[in-house]
Order: C-alpha cells, then structure tokens, then sequence
C-alpha cells in the first residue's frame, strides 16, 4: 500500500491530478470518518475531510516519503477539525465546571425542562449515543479518542499525528476514558 | 474507597493501554481482588472502550473524491500539455517543427544586420541608400536589405525595403512595394517567399 501510494505521490509532484484522485479513494474513509467523529456532522466532515485532501495536494511536496502518509494525512485532517471546533465553540459549554466548584457543571445551573438531558440521551439509538458522548467530550480528549478507539491507532502514531508527545497522549487518553466513564455512569 | 492508593486508577489506564509492567500489573490484580468499588471503576473503564469502538463503521459520501478534485487547484500547463502531447503526437511533431523553423528565421533575420542590395547595372549607392537615378529605367525585383531606398526613376518589377526606409519622389514602379521593419513582418516574407518559390518551382515543372 505504502509503495503503491509514494508511487502516486510521485506522479502527483509532477503535478498530475488524475493519481491524486487515486489517493483519495484509498483514505477518503478513513479521514471522513475520523473527521465525522470529532465534528459530529455529516456536512461539516464531508467539508473539512475534502478540505485536508485539498491541502494535502497543496503541501505534497513537504511530505516525506520515508513516512507514513495516513499519519501526515490524519495530522492536516485533525488540525483542520480541531481549528472548526474551536471557531465555533459557543461562549459557555455546558459541560465546563462552573469555577470554584466541584464536579458542578453548567448543566446544573440551567433550570430543567419538561423532560432531562439523561431521559433525552436514553431514547438515542446505540449510534448516535456513541456520537452525541464523544460530542461532549473536550476537543483535546475527542482528538485522541477518537484516533485509539474508532481507528485503533497504535499510540505511537497518535502522538505522531498530533504532535504531541507520548506521555500527554497517553495523559489525555487517561482522561478522556475518565470522562466518559463519567458521562456514562447513568447507562 | 480513599484508601486505595492513588497509582491504582493510573494502573487501570496503563492496562487498558496495553503498557502495564507485570509488576504493575501484579500490583493491580491483588487491588481489585480485595476493593469492589475499585473494581467496578475498572469495569466502567473497559465499558467505556466497548461503548466507543461499538461506534459502527461509516464511509464517506458518494462523489467524495469528485468534491475533492472540484476543489483542487487548476491542473499546472505542464502535465495539461505532456497528456495532450500524448494524445496527439502527429500534431506535437508539427508543432516542433514550426517552432524550429520560426526560430531558425528569426537567427536570420538577427543575423543579417549587413547592408545588400538586389544587384542591377544601373543603381547608384551612397553609403547605406540605393538610389535609382533619374531617367534609368531598373528592369526587374529590387530587394534592399539594411539600408535606405530611394527611386528618381523609374522600377519595373517589385520593390522591397528589409530594415530601411522606402523614399520616393515621382516614383514609377510596375509592381508591388514592400517595407519590411518588423520581425513578423520578416516572417511573413520570408514565408511567402518560400510559397513563391515552390509556387514558381510547380509551375516550372508544368511548363516543361
């Protein structure tokens, strides 16, 4: 595959677009799903994974062959999702802790409606339950879930393609299992 | 519950990454045999991962690779022109062909910057200018090539001015007058010349 695709690169350097496309069928399901679940919507992975396909073509020339190219792939991806959640990130999570509190969410500040979050999440389908907790997760621990869990990278390579090292990767991880734990405890 | 040490959550975690020492990982087990509340935290641990990876696989939209080629940059000139070439070799020989030409009389019309003239027995020259004298009658093409020309008498043929200035009082000229000052003005001569000559070489051929 790797040869296959360094193959492809090459012709793509001289600029012929024709073996990019190739390129793209390969990973077009990796990058959009990973992109799917960091942003939680079809439109907007769809948007941002062929976003980082474009810079991909763009930035060809500073890949290094020796490497492996879904790892630099996954890394514009990512980046580009990460860049999305943050521009549109609303002023108050209710997830955030409310400060000098203790486990006290915003949620808990919010009078209840008719029916509670938790009735609400109960009545999701196994799927979009999965979708709707990775959701609510903080973007730094949704990036390296999202990579251990559904794509079942090996943690190397997650660090690789966050750029960040090991040690925060497997912190993060620590958390975000933690997190969910939480989210989950009421299933 | 707080008296569990604290490394044992952190143990849990390396073990869920699959990097547990043994003696971690020794340390853990005896933990969780004796702490049931330690015990169901490891359980909603690896729940945790079953719950996530239990996410089923999705693939990318229809016409995904379309939308990304839609929005790649315009392909360079470079390959555009290799894949034509490809396709279309007969005419990329002719293409060649008309660019080594073109450059070949272009190199001659650079190189040839001397001053000639079409010779004829009764023309007088003056530095860089031909004159036909006044009252000679010149019987034939006169060509001029760097240099002025001006006619008091009388030509009976074609005139042509490469390069120069074309100056003429009462001029009598039977056939047609060329200036030629510019490259593709050279050109296009050059090009008709050649049309004449393979003209004149048929017409020859059908004389005899």
């Amino acid at each position: 595959m790797d040869a296959l695709v360094n193959k492809r690169i090459k012709e793509v350097l001289k600029g012929d677009q024709n073996a990019f496309a190739e390129i793209v069928e390969l990973y077009q399901d990796k990058l959009y799903r990973v992109c799917f679940r960091m942003l939680g919507n079809k439109h907007e992975a769809e948007d941002i994974a062929q976003e980082a396909f474009v810079r991909a073509f763009i930035n060809i020339h500073t890949f290094d062959t020796k490497r492996k190219f879904s790892t630099w792939l996954y890394r514009i991806g990512t980046n580009l999702c990460i860049d999305r959640i943050r521009k549109k990130k609303p002023d108050y999570y209710l997830d955030a802790e409310v400060s000098g509190t203790e486990g006290l969410n915003m949620y808990s500040q919010i009078a209840a409606s008719e029916e509670l979050p938790e009735d609400q999440v109960m009545k999701m389908e196994m799927q979009d339950r999965v979708q709707y907790e990775i959701s609510r997760l903080p973007d730094k621990y949704r990036a390296v879930i999202v990579l251990k869990y559904m794509e079942d990278l090996p943690l190397q390579e997650i660090s690789e393609i966050l750029e960040m090292p090991l040690g925060t990767v497997k912190t993060r991880i620590h958390r975000g299992r933690e997190a969910l734990r939480k989210q989950l405890s009421n299933m | 519950m707080n008296k569990c040490p604290e490394q044992i959550v952190h143990y849990m975690h390396e073990y869920l990454d699959g990097d547990i020492s043994g003696e971690h990982e020794q340390e853990l087990k005896t933990h969780l045999a004796s702490c049931p509340s330690c015990q169901q935290h490891m359980h909603e641990l690896s729940k945790v991962a079953a719950f996530v990876q239990s996410a089923s696989h999705i693939s990318a939209p229809n016409g995904f690779v379309e939308g990304v080629t839609a929005r790649l940059p315009k392909e360079t000139s470079k390959v555009g022109m290799k894949r034509w070439f490809h396709s279309h070799p007969l005419l990329t020989a002719a293409a060649l062909f008309m660019i080594l030409m073109s450059a070949s009389l272009f190199s001659s019309f650079n190189e040839d910057q001397h001053f000639s003239f079409t010779k004829q027995p009764n023309l007088v020259v003056e530095g860089e200018k031909v004159i036909v004298p006044a009252g000679e009658i010149v019987i034939g093409d006169l060509v001029v090539k760097n240099g002025d020309l001006q006619i008091d008498g009388e030509v009976d043929g074609n005139v042509t001015v490469i390069n120069g200035q074309y100056m003429a009082s009462t001029a009598n000229v039977t056939g047609e007058i060329e200036e030629i000052n510019q490259v593709f003005d050279w050109l296009w001569y050059k090009i008709k010349a050649g049309a004449k000559d393979v003209a004149s070489l048929v017409d020859g051929k059908e004389d005899k």
